[in-house]
């Protein structure tokens, strides 16, 4: 309970500063009235077409990756999973450079996105047909990095055969990840999927619970195990899928903040699936924050300043675990 | 009334039979050892009766939906797996996860009393992870005693415990069966079988060779035709005792 408090509070004051951040310094009162549509109407324009779109995504993407990232542990039981294991963040990456190669990007605001989407739902269908719906857990870790490798040597091989290096530039950078310059329109695409996927894996606590005790275990208790796969991959698919699609590959986030309040959830997989998306949001919108502060005028990418963040993080805890063991 | 009826349960893997027409009941008040030599296919019935597995023939816990034949049966897997570092009190309280989550008390009392069952109220706020192996075998049972289940099935829930934990765990399994539960327990030990048991289940490659109270199942010419083992048992003023002499070649 106090968990969840002080994470939501810390999600709270993130949002804020995040909200009153720019180039125009303005008062808090005028970033909120701004927000909700009142007072001067180019504040309203800076904070409703600007700010909002970029504070809200990274908060959306991070909770869709935090939580992800402990329904994908708790499901494997390892604590070194994380969501893009199973090749949905690698496949959407590859349907968003699809977009950026063929122009289809620059004919149409959505369309990478969309395709982003189509080729992440595309690589949910790959693994089931791979894995089959009854498939253990080994075999969706394989089907997983089969799909990923396929993604990854197709994004390679675009890359390989462009023959723009204004699109090679564009598609290298937005593989960095970042959510500036995302309009109301990328909100409201991700946000339905985000919601939706979110609202799948957090029914998930109870069968992860079970899963404590393994697979026997858990099915002996009454979880379904072919019904739990399923929801964690649609889950998985929608909420990763859909942040992918708009913000690019943002890594580490749901490999650490699971690991991070791992231990201040009694290791409970069920309290963990909440407080990791309390947690992501807050880690992404910190990483935003940080972008905007350290070089404002470089467009110091998310993904990079992320796994800047999070690769020390990590290593930090494996000599924690060391030491512990 | 039973608690657990088999009839010709067939489990196949490829197209050779592991468990073959097995056809069983077992009634409130029975503590059942399941016993027989490695790869008879005790696991496999036990998971088969269960509905962990795919296999023909009628069993009547899987003819009820999920939820409801975890109320009627707690399985105890062979494996021990203590995925995340809960405690212990976590762990055993996973037991009442096929129950109303909303009656809390009852919830909490069931904990208690399989926690104070298994000797382990001194751990309840222990890391289950850092416990020892043996130990962790204790949370285990005590997990599948908070499920508080008319039957509970056990697979080799004793390997790996000192003696005294041993005859601790199966007099606990003993007073279950006399509080008007049922126990099905498969073990190697068959001393213990025979003293602990109110009847043993003999598999011998799938089927069942013998089925029975435990000084006439466990006769000289069965452990020499099913062990392949020379030996006897024992009466003595304590209970039975197994003189296992020599293989048999």
């Amino acid at each position: 309970m106090r968990l969840a408090l002080s994470l939501s509070a810390l999600v709270f004051a993130l949002l804020l500063a995040s909200l009153s951040l720019g180039y125009a310094p303005l008062p808090p009162s005028t970033v909120l009235r701004g927000v909700v549509g009142a007072g001067d109407p180019l504040h309203v324009m800076v904070m409703q077409q600007i700010r909002l779109p970029r504070t809200a995504l990274a908060a959306l993407v991070g909770a869709a990756l935090g939580l992800s990232g402990a329904a994908m542990q708790g499901y494997l039981r390892n604590p070194l999973a994380e969501p893009g294991l199973i090749g949905v963040s690698g496949s959407a990456a590859l349907g968003a450079v699809i977009a950026l190669q063929t122009g289809l990007a620059a004919a149409f605001a959505l369309a990478l996105p969309l395709m982003a989407l189509l080729f992440a739902l595309g690589a949910v269908a790959l693994i089931l047909l791979l894995a089959g719906p009854r498939g253990g857990s080994l075999t969706l870790i394989l089907a997983g990095i089969a799909v990923s490798a396929l993604a990854g040597a197709l994004t390679s091989l675009a890359l390989n055969l462009s023959s723009n290096p204004y699109a090679t530039f564009e598609i290298v950078f937005w593989m960095m990840g970042s959510v500036a310059d995302r309009s109301l329109s990328h909100l409201a695409l991700a946000a339905p999927l985000v919601a939706l996927g979110g609202a799948v894996l957090l029914t998930l606590g109870r069968g992860l619970d079970a899963l404590t005790l393994g697979e026997d275990g858990a099915q002996a208790l009454g979880v379904s195990m072919t019904a739990l796969r399923l929801k964690l991959l649609f889950g998985t698919a929608a909420a990763v899928g859909a942040a992918t699609a708009v913000a690019g590959a943002v890594g580490f986030v749901g490999l650490v903040v699971p690991h991070l309040l791992r231990p201040l959830c009694g290791a409970r997989p069920s309290r963990l699936l909440w407080a990791s998306a309390l947690g992501g949001a807050a880690m992404l919108l910190a990483a935003d924050i940080a972008v905007r502060l350290v070089l404002p005028e470089r467009d110091l990418k998310l993904g990079v300043v992320m796994a800047l963040i999070g690769a020390p993080l990590f290593l930090h805890l494996i000599y924690k675990t060391r030491r512990g063991g | 009334m039973s608690l657990l009826s088999l009839e010709t349960l067939t489990v196949r893997r490829g197209p050779c039979p592991v468990v073959d027409g097995v056809s069983l009941k077992i009634a409130p008040g029975e503590c059942v050892g399941l016993i027989g030599p490695n790869g008879a296919g005790k696991t496999t019935l036990m998971r088969a009766a269960l509905g962990l597995m795919k296999h023909e023939g009628r069993s009547s816990l899987t003819d009820l939906p999920a939820r409801e034949r975890a109320r009627a049966a707690a399985w105890l897997p062979q494996s021990r797996e203590i995925a995340w570092p809960v405690t212990v009190e976590t762990l055993v309280a996973l037991g009442r996860l096929p129950h109303d989550s909303r009656a809390g008390d009852l919830r909490a009392e069931a904990v208690l009393r399989a926690l104070d069952r298994m000797g382990l109220t001194a751990f309840a706020q222990r890391r289950a992870t850092e416990l020892s192996g043996g130990e962790q075998a204790r949370v285990l049972i005590a997990r599948a005693l908070a499920q508080e289940a008319p039957l509970l099935m056990a697979d080799e829930p004793i390997a790996g415990l000192d003696p005294a934990a041993q005859i601790a765990t199966l007099r606990v399994f003993q007073s279950l069966a006399q509080e008007g539960h049922a126990v099905l327990v498969s073990l190697h030990d068959l001393t213990l079988a025979a003293r602990h048991c109110t009847r043993l289940i003999l598999l011998d490659r799938g089927r069942v060779a013998a089925d029975g109270p435990p000084l006439t199942v466990l006769s000289e010419a069965r452990l020499a035709e099913v062990f392949h083992l020379r030996g006897h048992m024992l009466e003595t003023g304590d209970g039975p005792l197994l003189q296992a002499i020599d293989v048999l070649g």
